[in-house]
């Protein structure tokens, strides 16, 4: 039944704005940025926009507020959150909605000003602690997301003898993908000696195995496949999609180290119809460096364990056996809170083949993996050119 | 007057005692407390743990010694086969390993945490 949405929809349109600091710039200003370049890179107007997804990270009701700022008196609206897959999860409802009839274009839209907003880390802690309570962790200081990811990192260490080298691995990789990305923040050059030797912030994870902290956009837009060939770019499909959630608190979660992903990848692969061994480009949300290797496995790229491995040898930087995050990652390219729409836009441009240095040649068929909170939602897609339908 | 597990919990805790659930129906160990069993809907009640638990995770969050220093957080599963978040103490936080068998140490100044010692230690 999911098998007959495969390529129902088509992502049409992308845009991002205020990548980077965004000084001077609210998140709905640059948000809204993001959305208008999403429905002109179309070629739509902002009154064709039927339909919206979108999520904060500190607003509850952030879907009215968007609606009311650009305009729009949409027929679909979805707001799930689930941390930083949101964007990578509303797929599938947006794709149900327009295959229905009930709406006509989707717009996904996001926006941080997290790295030059006047509110604290500390402020917004406090804030969580009452509003969104997990009173069998926070007394603990789990100074979270890091620490649970940390855990896990020292976990699969412990149980498949990966090490701090074949995490830098994944460091190094990103970050010579970034040099060949203009828009990457991070691009100076950087070798094994230096990740090792950067400072350990949750053992066994450094700073430099942890992403940036930046203001930036992101947008995308959907219509049915019949209406994107009218377009103004070349329509990329979305072939598969699937989201599963295990629950929020790492203390909580069945394990650290195979997480939802293998489920939402089955899910993805099914609809799709393909397998992993088909995928030309893989974009995976990469908070840190670990999860690059984690998801790599329960996505099937390697068995569960030899994701270390995998990665090791420039295995997935530029020239090596598989692509993964050509962008640069949340490690080097850009990491504004919640990443699933950057991830997806990168997809789509690879897929367009309109990346330029970092272009993947011939590429056909992304993976597109968003991960939300502490390893708690897991949302992956597969997109396709035409010639994959 | 009449609380919720979550309530009930932390009054355990102000009493110097550690309590996790059991499911009544399908004898499930449960934690963190709820108004159900999440395997199968039953009704749980109080138990006290053994005590004993292994270290399924670890790590040392690094601060500034102005900021307080160093300091272990830690994943431990207890004997009666629940998970939960926990600072392993009397030790040196970076010589916590994966494996490690421990103690629960007792109930935190701060009332709100359950911290764990490793074996050994008196």
């Amino acid at each position: 039944m999911m098998r007959g949405l495969r390529g129902k929809v088509a992502i049409v349109g992308a845009g991002q704005a205020g990548l980077g600091k965004a000084e001077g710039f609210t998140e709905m200003e640059i948000l809204a940025q993001a959305a208008h370049a999403a429905v002109a890179d179309a070629g739509l107007k902002m009154h064709d926009i039927d339909g919206l997804t979108t999520a904060s990270v500190l607003a509850p009701m952030w879907a009215m507020p968007v609606v009311e700022y650009l305009g729009l008196n949409p027929t679909f609206v979805d707001s799930t959150m689930l941390g930083g897959s949101s964007f990578v999860a509303h797929m599938l409802p947006a794709i149900h909605a327009l295959d229905s009839g009930q709406c006509n274009a989707v717009l996904v839209c996001y926006g941080s000003t997290q790295r030059t907003s006047s509110i604290s880390r500390k402020v917004i802690t406090g804030v969580r602690r009452d509003f969104d309570p997990q009173p069998y962790e926070y007394p603990y200081e789990p100074l979270n997301p890091l620490a649970t990811y940390a855990m896990a990192a020292a976990r699969h260490m412990h149980d498949y003898g990966t090490t701090r080298e074949n995490l830098a691995d994944v460091v190094l990789a990103a970050r010579a993908w970034a040099q060949l990305n203009p828009e990457a923040l991070r691009r100076e050059p950087l070798t094994m000696a230096e990740v090792l030797a950067s400072p350990m912030v949750s053992d066994p994870l450094g700073a430099l195995d942890c992403c940036m902290v930046n203001d930036g956009a992101a947008a995308y837009v959907m219509v049915r496949a019949d209406r994107a060939k009218d377009l103004a770019q070349k329509p990329i499909y979305i072939l598969g999609n699937g989201t599963r959630v295990y629950g929020r608190q790492g203390s909580s979660l069945p394990s650290l180290t195979e997480t939802a992903a293998a489920e939402s990848g089955r899910a993805a692969y099914a609809m799709a119809g393909v397998s992993a061994s088909d995928i030309d480009v893989v974009e995976v949300y990469d908070a840190f460096s670990i999860n690059t290797i984690l998801f790599l496995e329960d996505l099937g790229f390697c068995p569960k364990g030899e994701g270390g491995r995998f990665v090791a040898g420039g295995n997935i930087g530029p020239g090596g056996g598989l692509p993964v995050n050509t962008n640069g990652g949340g490690l080097s390219c850009i990491h504004p809170g919640m990443y699933g729409a950057f991830i997806t836009v990168e997809a789509v441009r690879q897929l367009r083949g309109t990346c330029g240095a970092r272009q993947i040649a011939g590429a056909e068929l992304a993976l597109v993996h968003g991960n939300g909170g502490t390893l708690s939602s897991q949302s992956t897609a597969i997109l396709g050119t035409a010639a994959t339908l | 007057m009449n609380t919720g597990p979550q309530a009930q919990y932390f009054d355990f805790l102000a009493r110097g005692q550690h309590r996790i659930q059991r499911c009544t129906d399908c004898a499930s160990a449960v934690f963190y407390p709820r108004v159900a069993c999440p395997k199968c809907g039953g009704v749980l009640d109080w138990i006290e743990p053994e005590g004993a638990a292994v270290v399924y995770s670890t790590t040392t969050i690094r601060r500034t010694p102005e900021a307080g220093g160093d300091y272990n957080l830690a994943l431990v599963d207890l004997a009666e086969g629940v998970r939960m978040m926990t600072r392993i103490v009397e030790i040196a936080p970076e010589a916590v390993k994966i494996g490690m068998p421990v103690r629960v140490a007792g109930v935190g100044a701060d009332g709100q945490t359950v911290l764990y010692k490793p074996v050994g230690v008196a």
